[in-house]
């Protein structure tokens, strides 16, 4: 017979979102169960194992997997019921029942509010439509970064890295450590799709060249990559003829970006059409009351202490809705204007604090932050798509709002 | 001289201003904390990182254990300290805070572990019987 389990709280992933929701809602008082579908739970902490971590949320600047250590820590003091090697392959949001494959067969769960924490995953090679062979040598980021952060394998000798967004920056650095030849970084826009420091420390430190406004216009290879041909683009993103230039290498590391894992979870679940991810209001709830989301599967985040925070709102309110405390369902939308692309959330709430984190849709000098119908400036210098800008709202602004908030960045 | 430099101590990224005056002074603004200014005049003088990479562990449940720098290091001498944390291995079980090698840059710092390995037991002992 099928196992048929229940709970109040369900959390569905074990990174540092799930982590921190399954603590909040426990430290709440509610029964918590949290599914992760790996041996550990941590999520891409586990492998990220350079520092730069919770410098927000815990004071302190950890490695990835010491970020994780102290979630874990947490949670085992306040009695997280976690099942690993757990995946969940189907939610029927409605009445909050979650099917669940494990080694030992499948399972159910009957939970009364459902936090969603799965994380983001890598864009693959597909999406990036190069032509040519389709040689071994090919690998996704993450992956790279899994093979020799944890599995103590390197994936070849001479690279190419191509994307400059940060697993892009930090796979450079670690692959040159470890030995390896890193010929370059090509992005084809104007400008890194990472951070700042991580251009600096990654690639400068170690004297990678940076080609923007390149890309990968043909792989060669047989059965092992063995060479591929870089051009420069126009704005159009079309290569310029005369510009091409071949570099013989034996492995290419995607890192084309990451999109929110949505799929299979997201049944009548509003995704945002920008973030790719669900659409949620700033108590983290989803378009379906008492589903819950929160981390890189809402849109993709710069900063785990991001990540954790908002982990951390969707499990006090996902222990709310359990304990029947009143909650109210008003959600007005949060619009984008001009020269906004990610943001979060998608609706305000007034119970809850408004954070807003927000991706410039290009690099600017200086700008400001405007949301008028709340009378709230908030300038900047040195904006870059790469860096969430985020702040917050008290929520005492909040009570009187009836109409949508439009949110614009001039310059 | 007037220069930016990228803070690379935390996230946050900041751009510091450093102009450096007749008196053979330096003034530094765009830092939004101290550790900032400290960066600044090291990069300028002596650049230090902290170094984070990874030791093979023998008998664990996995085959590294992530480790890193307890301070930051001599940007000059990474490669350097790569090669001799390379050479090395560790007996499972590994803590969270683990000392690996002590004073390894003869300043000094220490390397720590960052994760938790677990020592591998005989395939036996983590099995459960069912029935
Ligand atoms: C290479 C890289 C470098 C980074 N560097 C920094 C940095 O220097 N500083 C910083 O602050 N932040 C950094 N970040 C960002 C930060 O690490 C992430 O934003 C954060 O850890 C994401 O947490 P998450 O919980 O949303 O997702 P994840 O960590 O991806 O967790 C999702 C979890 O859900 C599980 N899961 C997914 N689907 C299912 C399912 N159907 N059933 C069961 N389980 C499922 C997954 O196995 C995974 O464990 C970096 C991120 C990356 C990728
Ligand atoms: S100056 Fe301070 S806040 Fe700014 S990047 Fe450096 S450490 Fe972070």
């Amino acid at each position: 017979m099928i196992q048929q389990l229940k709970t109040g709280v369900l959390v569905i992933g074990g990174g540092a979102a799930g982590m921190a929701a399954a603590l909040s809602a426990s430290r709440a008082g509610v029964e918590v169960t949290l599914l992760e579908r790996e041996e550990k739970t941590g999520g891409v902490l586990n492998q990220c194992i350079h520092h730069g971590f919770g410098l927000q949320f815990y004071r302190q600047e950890l490695t990835g997997p010491e970020f994780a250590y102290r979630l874990q820590n947490e949670m085992a003091q306040h009695s997280v019921k976690i099942i690993s090697e757990s995946y969940v392959r189907h939610i029927d949001t409605k009445n909050k029942y979650v099917e669940v494959i494990s080694p030992e067969g499948v399972f159910t769960i009957q939970a009364k509010a459902i936090v969603l924490a799965t994380g983001a995953r890598e864009r693959p090679f597909g999406a990036l439509q190069i032509p040519g062979d389709r040689p071994a040598g090919i690998y996704v980021a993450g992956l790279a970064q899994r093979m020799v952060n944890l599995e103590n394998t390197l994936p070849g000798k001479r690279a190419l890295i191509l994307g400059s967004g940060d697993i892009g920056l930090i796979m450079a650095r670690r692959l040159t450590l470890e030995g390896m030849e890193v010929l370059g970084v090509v992005e084809r826009l104007p400008y890194a799709g990472g951070l700042t420091r991580n251009v600096v420390q990654c690639l400068e430190d170690y004297d990678i060249p940076l080609y923007l406004s390149h890309t990968v216009v043909e792989v060669r290879g047989r059965r092992r990559l063995e060479r591929v041909l870089v051009s420069e683009v126009d704005d159009n993103f079309k290569p310029i003829n005369g510009t091409q230039k071949w570099f013989d290498i034996d492995t290419l590391v995607l890192s084309a970006g990451l999109i929110p894992q949505v799929e299979d979870l997201g049944e009548n679940l509003e995704i945002d059409a920008i973030n790719k991810g669900f659409a949620v209001s700033n108590t983290c709830e989803t378009s379906v009351t008492g589903i819950f989301a929160a981390g890189n599967n809402v849109a993709v985040f710069d900063l785990v202490d991001y990540v954790a925070a908002e982990g951390w709102i969707a499990g006090q309110n996902a222990a709310q809705t359990v304990q029947d405390k009143k909650r109210t369902s008003k959600r007005i939308p949060l619009i984008r204007g001009k020269n906004v692309g990610i943001l979060v959330p998608s609706y305000i709430t007034p119970e809850e604090h408004l954070r807003v984190y927000l991706r410039l849709r290009k690099p600017m000098d200086k700008g400001t932050v405007v949301l008028k119908e709340l009378n709230i400036e908030k300038p900047f210098q040195y904006g870059v798509p790469s860096e969430m800008i985020n702040f917050v709202v008290n929520r005492d602004k909040l009570q009187e709002l009836k109409k949508p908030v439009r949110i614009e960045v001039v310059e | 001289m007037k220069g930016h430099i990228t803070c690379t101590v935390c996230p946050v990224g900041c751009k510091i201003l450093v102009v450096s005056k007749p008196n053979g002074e330096y003034e530094i603004s765009g830092n939004r904390c101290p550790r900032g200014k400290q960066y600044a005049i090291d990069e300028l003088f002596s650049p230090k990182r902290i170094l984070t990479t990874s030791v093979k562990v023998l008998h664990g449940d996995v085959p590294l254990v992530s480790v890193r720098t307890d301070a930051p290091i001599e940007k000059s001498r990474i490669f350097e300290l790569m090669e001799k944390i390379k050479s090395i291995s560790v007996e499972a079980p590994v803590n969270v805070g683990d000392v690996l090698v002590r004073n390894i840059d003869g300043m000094g710092t220490s390397l720590v572990a960052t994760r938790k390995v677990e020592k591998n037991g005989s395939p036996l002992e983590n099995c459960q019987i069912s029935g």
